[in-house]
């Protein structure tokens, strides 16, 4: 049985001293160990960006891709392999962004892949500039007099695309982060797991605060994750931030879907030379 | 046949888009073929659902025929537009069918060509049938006059039109009959010029199928074992999506229809890492968009084929026409330095086996392998001879088991080879974890960070390295015609058609085919042309980008260039024409 150290490489983390990336990773190689996957077994697409730079450290089949792109390299991963545990790792500029148009379609087909969103509000590596997450009016290096849209809710998104797991949780409260992604992983069908991320360098000085004050526990209430409306108006929440699961709904999930692989993985079907006499008759 | 076995006849139908000339056209090759006849097909039509001139054009062979020809013999003009817009592409010998209950002509406006009317509202009236058959009717009237076999036309109507019920077969064949009729009793068939002539039964091989080069791509992808296709549609390349999805069933292929072109070379990607054959289908514009995936490819060395349906350019160009306008651009597309291979098949049997070669290659060199084609051959339907499973092997290069990742401590997904190619693991093997990275790495896989260049230097050689084995898997420049000629003709792609045609009546003149041209065996090309006196490069694109690839690769200049980019592929009459001014 694999261990949370069995899914580090040799490679040391390049992240800054205090990231909040780190929960994030030891919450999910927890949650694999736990879910009892082999580091064989789970493939892990990542994006580019802080937590795409991850890719060196996490001990799996990696694919670390292009920026905004990841999702259908794991899309694909999945059709080809449904055998594989396959998780997207992005951030809110690749995932909400430059990949928008992947995630939301990844939504719609709801393929059994876990998505999550390691969510700093900002662009980090590139050196602070604004994100589609980003509060409206602030000031960052590409919008010096203040940023002039509003913020996008990735939460909300993905309930109206059709998501049928939508989470939210804080990378500090590893514990509960890794429960979710427990949640996530095993969900068949799409999951977000959208994660709050403190960045040191061009969050609020006191971004950890803040989130200390905001967070609260879906599982402290009474709230039930079944209502698409209510999941709307609880994703919704700023004042005050709720982590846990918000919406989960059965669907069949696309690869489910497939007569094609309803017996055996794609991939592990021999690739033989095929007879085409048969659809030859169509042309005759 | 007007007498003469080597002579070639060209029938045209032409109307307005929706009146049914494609399927009256695709009927009408059919039963040529099931006579034993040999044909080559093109349809013109715009990028629009209704309204337009639309037409459909065959020419039709006792012998075999590698090329649509421009002049036509015989046309059936449904619309006033239609006659107006086909009619100086007639031969001056030619004659005319035209809806009389839809325009007059009169022989003066035919240049004195013969006309024959043909009242297709009362003619629908009279055989009860829906005008949606007029189309059938046509057909049926020139089967009459064309003095060929109606029961073969019934067949191929009955076989085309069985999955819609027999109510609808028995309409059109009733609607081909009452043509038929129509010409027996008031065209006087007898007095037709031209005839078509079916073989003996026995002297037909049941083999014989009518494709186009989209067609054949798609059964070598089937024969080859591909596993996943991802195509976002895009003309015309998108019949190659709706084959592999219309057989998915059958096939156990999967085929998927993404959010946009991005999408679909990074899932093809995807598929490929995660150990399936995969491939993805598009045409210039949707290739663009996809730049940035194929040179992910490059650097995380996962083996694709891509397949690239021209159509003249730039941006939305000239949709629904024919050019050779993208070699340079795939050839050089992709930021950053990695080894890509064009294979450009010249008709539909070539398109069959350089595709099931394609998937070889990609996964023996882990590159990026490209099928490039274009309108003219991806839609035109040709015959072809029986596609052989038997005359390729799989050949999926060098692949790592379970057993042997046990006995290493940590795998190198990229090792530096001699050859360039590392064995591959695949996603659910014990032992072969790995990150198949974007950014340069080291031979596990690792990014490389900071300045590194013993590293980097390792990692660009080592994949450039794979192109001294890659050259020599390549297929040869191919000889057509005779061994030394006054000149020697060069192309690529389906330019292959109408010079193979025109050959047959040109003397002294040879034609250098270049089924690879990118990248090209200075070594291969240069013996090849040892024995040329004069070399003319012909493509169908306005800047030469053979020729210049030809000079920037092997130092070889051209003594001259044909090319057009008027929309049209080359006809063999113009290929003959230019080749006799050159001479």
């Amino acid at each position: 049985m694999a261990t949370a150290k069995d899914f580090m490489t040799s490679q040391k983390s390049t992240w800054c001293a205090g990231c909040g990336d780190f929960g994030i990773w030891t919450g999910l190689r927890q949650a694999l160990a736990e879910l009892n996957i082999e580091p064989h077994q789970a493939s892990l697409v990542f994006d580019i960006g802080c937590c795409g730079n991850g890719a060196n450290w996490h001990n799996a089949y990696s694919f670390h891709g292009l920026h905004g792109r990841p999702i259908p390299v794991a899309f694909a991963i999945k059709l080809a392999n449904h055998d594989l545990k396959v998780i997207v790792i992005t951030g809110d500029g690749g995932g909400y962004g430059e990949g928008t148009n992947h995630f939301v379609h990844s939504c719609r087909a709801n393929v059994d892949i876990t998505c999550i969103v390691y969510n700093n509000h900002g662009y980090s590596l590139t050196t602070g500039q604004a994100s589609p997450t980003t509060q409206q009016g602030k000031e960052t290096k590409s919008t010096p007099d203040g940023l002039l849209e509003t913020p996008l809710n990735g939460l909300q998104l993905a309930i109206t695309c059709g998501a049928t797991f939508v989470s939210q949780a804080y990378a500090d409260e590893v514990k509960h982060l890794k429960d979710v992604l427990k949640s996530a992983i095993s969900h068949q069908g799409f999951s977000l797991v959208d994660v709050l991320q403190p960045c040191v360098i061009y969050n609020d000085k006191d971004i950890r605060e803040q989130y200390k004050k905001k967070i609260y526990k879906l599982e402290d209430t009474s709230y039930k994750p079944n209502d698409k409306n209510k999941a709307y108006l609880k994703a919704g929440e700023q004042t005050k931030l709720p982590v846990g699961i918000l919406f989960q709904e059965k669907r069949l999930s696309y690869e489910k879907q497939l007569p094609q692989i309803s017996k055996l993985p794609l991939v592990k079907q021999k690739i033989k030379k095929v007879n085409i006499n048969n659809l030859l008759n169509n042309f005759k | 046949m007007v007498n003469d076995s080597s002579q070639v006849f060209t029938w045209k139908i032409g109307g307005t888009a929706g009146g049914g000339q494609q399927v009256a056209g695709l009927i009408f090759t059919k039963a040529c073929i099931r006579g034993g006849l040999y044909t080559f097909d093109s349809s013109e039509y715009p990028s629009l659902i209704r309204g337009g001139i639309v037409t459909y054009r065959v020419s039709i062979g006792e012998q075999p025929i590698f090329s649509i020809y421009k002049k036509n013999q015989l046309l059936v003009a449904l619309t006033k537009e239609a006659f107006d817009y086909c009619l100086p592409d007639m031969t001056d010998d030619g004659v005319i069918l035209y809806d009389s209950d839809k325009f007059k002509i009169l022989p003066k406006d035919a240049k004195n060509r013969k006309i024959y009317p043909l009242p297709l509202k009362e003619l629908v009236a009279q055989a009860k049938i829906l005008p949606i058959a007029s189309n059938i009717i046509t057909i049926g009237t020139c089967t009459a006059l064309l003095d060929y076999d109606l029961n073969t036309l019934n067949q191929v109507i009955t076989d085309v039109f069985s999955k819609k019920g027999k109510k609808v077969v028995a309409m059109n064949i009733e609607a081909a009959k009452f043509g038929y009729q129509y010409a027996m009793d008031n065209l006087q068939p007898d007095e037709f010029p031209y005839s078509l002539k079916a073989k003996p039964a026995n002297k037909v091989k049941q083999d014989t199928v009518l494709v186009t080069a989209n067609d054949t791509i798609s059964l070598g992808a089937v024969a080859a074992g591909c596993k996943f296709s991802v195509a976002y549609p895009m003309t015309p390349s998108s019949s190659i999506l709706h084959n592999l999805a219309n057989w998915a069933e059958e096939t156990g292929m999967i085929v998927k229809h993404p959010e946009d072109e991005i999408a679909g070379i990074n899932m093809a990607i995807g598929a490929a890492y995660a150990g399936v054959r995969s491939m993805t289908s598009t045409s210039g514009g949707g290739f663009a968009l996809m730049n940035e995936g194929l040179s992910l490819a490059g650097i995380t060395e996962t083996p694709l084929v891509i397949i690239e349906s021209q159509r003249p350019g730039p941006a939305t160009g000239v949709p629904t026409w024919t050019e050779q306008g993208d070699l340079a651009y795939v050839a050089h597309a992709g930021h950053g330095e990695f080894i890509r291979v064009v294979l450009a098949p010249g008709d539909a049997t070539e398109a069959f086996y350089l595709t099931t070669l394609a998937f070889n290659l990609a996964e023996k060199w882990q590159i990026p392998v490209f099928i490039m084609v274009d309108k003219y051959i991806s839609e035109g339907r040709q015959t072809t001879e029986a596609l052989d499973i038997t005359k390729f092997e799989i050949e999926r290069g060098e692949m790592v088991t379970e057993q042997e990742l046990a006995k290493i401590s940590q795998y190198k997904r990229y090792k530096a080879t001699k050859s360039g190619v590392s064995p591959r693991s695949i996603p659910g093997q014990k032992g072969g974890t790995h990150v198949a990275n974007s950014d340069d790495h080291d031979e596990f896989g690792f990014s490389i960070e900071g300045f590194t260049p013993e590293i980097r230097n390792l990692m660009v050689e080592k994949r450039a390295a794979k192109l001294d084995g890659i050259l020599k898997e390549l297929p040869q420049p191919q000889l057509f015609g005779p061994k030394v000629a006054k000149l020697t003709l060069i192309g690529w792609g389906s330019v292959k058609s109408p010079v193979l045609e025109a050959l047959k009546n040109l003397k002294d003149v040879n034609y250098i085919h270049i089924s690879a041209p990118w990248p090209l065996s200075e070594t291969k090309i240069r013996n090849q042309l040892k024995n040329v006196k004069k070399l003319i490069c012909i493509e169908n694109n306005q800047t030469g980008q053979f020729a210049n690839i030809l000079r920037e690769t092997t130092g070889i200049t051209v003594d001259g260039k044909l090319n057009k980019y008027d929309g049209a592929q080359f006809f063999p009459e113009e290929v003959i024409e230019n080749i006799n001014k050159l001479k």
